[in-house]
């Protein structure tokens, strides 16, 4: 390739300061750059309107097309499914077969479980719906597992709410904007679910790996780890996800942690169900009008949850 | 090449078109934009189509960005692209200048050193990018060795395409 054009602007001494305020525009740039990557690894939340302002921009085309895509990608998956029908009715059979005696030991328990629970007027927090809607897109070419659902703020979409698809849990909400928000999926590297076996409730933390994987680690030092197979569910520790929301299957263990695959496949996930915190954080604190002394009492009484 | 130009007198200087800026820039951030194609992928990470049209215009028409032009379509990257604010901001702007640099001593240029330079600069964002993003203890290092891989194998295709975008764009 010929050198490129002589980027010299000659003897004009105009020229010259303009080359060279571009220099350090570019150098000021890179520092302001700098700054902005310091404050965020500090308040990872500080630019959120910023980023859900262009959002809001992006989440009505992601909309647009993603009927288009959902078709495309369906396509092989259509395929698939004609050439394996025969085998899957074959598999499917037997799977009710077995399944039957399942249902009903269930049903039985299930009946007594309404009876005693009756008996105990034990009452359950249900955590209802807020909203329900579409991811349109993914943080794709980036190592972050982040996710935009199609509801905000004006659908009553907050900060902090568990959201959940018909698989499984998908993650929580991070950033809300008026119309928009932003998830934390469970594959993300900085996600902690707290969870527990289906079969026994021995209660583990679930976290992401950042390749679509989460790695199941035991509370306390001498639990078990779980086998490969086992389900786990959400535990409701710690508040924010409800219980019993199915999690991840363990694929293989490890050493000192195993490795599962999330249920709700942000892949193959379209709706999601935001879903009310289950035990919601307290309102802040009222601040204090003269710095308590050590020990004495807050001047207003705490508002209890 | 047209005819000779006077010595000091910038040839672009008297016919600039705002399309020969606006169709590198717009074309860039087109390439962040991809990101919000709703095709969600689990595992597998997306090229960075945004610092690969910056890099490609970069090495073929040097005088089609401004040195400073990396600050703003990686304030525009930012924004869309999950990763904490201000990296590709940094880090674009630094490629920048480490291209600046080889250009000074590697006049003669033929397309496999381009390459080369895009190679190392999209391994270098995307590794640095990985380590601001996310705790060491991710493992992400797999499907970002693979995402390195095949954005850099894409470059050449990237390149061809901003080819034919210049030839729309010095069409006066």
């Amino acid at each position: 390739m010929a050198p490129p054009k002589n980027r010299r602007p000659g003897f004009s001494r105009r020229a010259q300061y303009g080359l060279f305020l571009g220099y350090v525009i570019a150098a000021a740039g890179a520092l302001v750059g700098a700054i902005l990557l310091v404050v965020s690894a500090i308040d990872p939340t500080g630019f959120a309107s910023l980023r859900m302002a262009a959002a809001e921009a992006t989440a009505p085309v992601s909309t647009a097309f993603s009927s288009v895509t959902r078709g495309l990608v369906s396509i092989p998956q259509a395929i698939g499914d004609h050439f394996g029908t025969v085998s899957e009715n074959r598999r499917l059979k037997k799977q009710i077969t077995d399944n039957r005696e399942l249902l009903m030991r269930a049903r039985t328990l299930a009946y007594d479980n309404r009876r005693l629970k009756t008996l105990l007027a034990l009452r359950e927090r249900t955590s209802d719906a807020v909203a329900v809607a579409r991811i349109v897109s993914s943080s794709a070419s980036s190592t972050r597992r982040f996710g935009l659902l199609n509801a905000g703020r004006s659908q009553g979409v907050r900060e902090g709410q568990p959201v959940r698809g018909p698989e499984g849990l998908i993650g929580r909400v991070l950033e809300a904007g008026p119309d928009v928000a932003r998830i934390l999926f469970i594959t993300d590297p900085d996600s902690v679910v707290p969870v527990r076996r289906t079969r026994d409730g021995l209660p583990a933390i679930a976290t992401g790996r950042g390749d679509g994987l989460v790695e199941i680690k035991p509370v306390s030092m001498g639990d078990p780890l779980p086998k490969p197979g086992d389900v786990l569910m959400s535990s409701g520790t710690g508040g924010i996800y409800p219980p019993d929301i199915p999690v991840a299957r363990v694929l293989r263990v490890g050493r000192d942690s195993a490795i599962a695959r999330p249920f709700a496949q942000p892949g193959t996930l379209d709706v999601a169900m935001v879903q009310r915190a289950f035990f919601p954080l307290p309102p802040p604190l009222p601040p204090s009008q003269n710095a308590p002394a050590a020990g004495a009492m807050p001047p207003t009484p705490a508002p209890t949850p | 090449m047209s005819a000779i130009v006077p010595m000091g007198v910038d040839p672009d200087a008297r016919r600039v078109s705002p399309r020969t800026w606006i169709i590198p820039a717009v074309s860039v951030m087109l390439g962040s934009l991809v990101t919000i194609i709703p095709v969600i992928f689990p595992g597998g990470l997306l090229p960075p189509f945004g610092l690969m049209m910056l890099l490609a215009w970069r090495l073929l028409r040097p005088e089609s960005l401004k040195i400073w032009s990396p600050v703003l379509l990686g304030l525009f990257d930012d924004l869309l692209s999950g990763q904490p604010f201000g990296s590709a901001i940094l880090l674009w702007t630094i490629c920048f200048f480490v291209i600046e640099l080889i250009e000074i001593r590697l006049v003669f240029r033929d397309f496999w050193q381009d390459w080369l330079i895009a190679a190392g600069a999209i391994g270098f964002v995307l590794l640095a990018g990985r380590a601001l993003a996310s705790p060491i203890a991710a493992h992400v290092d797999t499907i970002l060795a693979l995402q390195i891989l095949v954005s850099i194998l894409l470059f050449p295709l990237i390149a061809r395409f901003v080819g034919r975008l210049d030839r729309v764009r010095l069409r006066a």
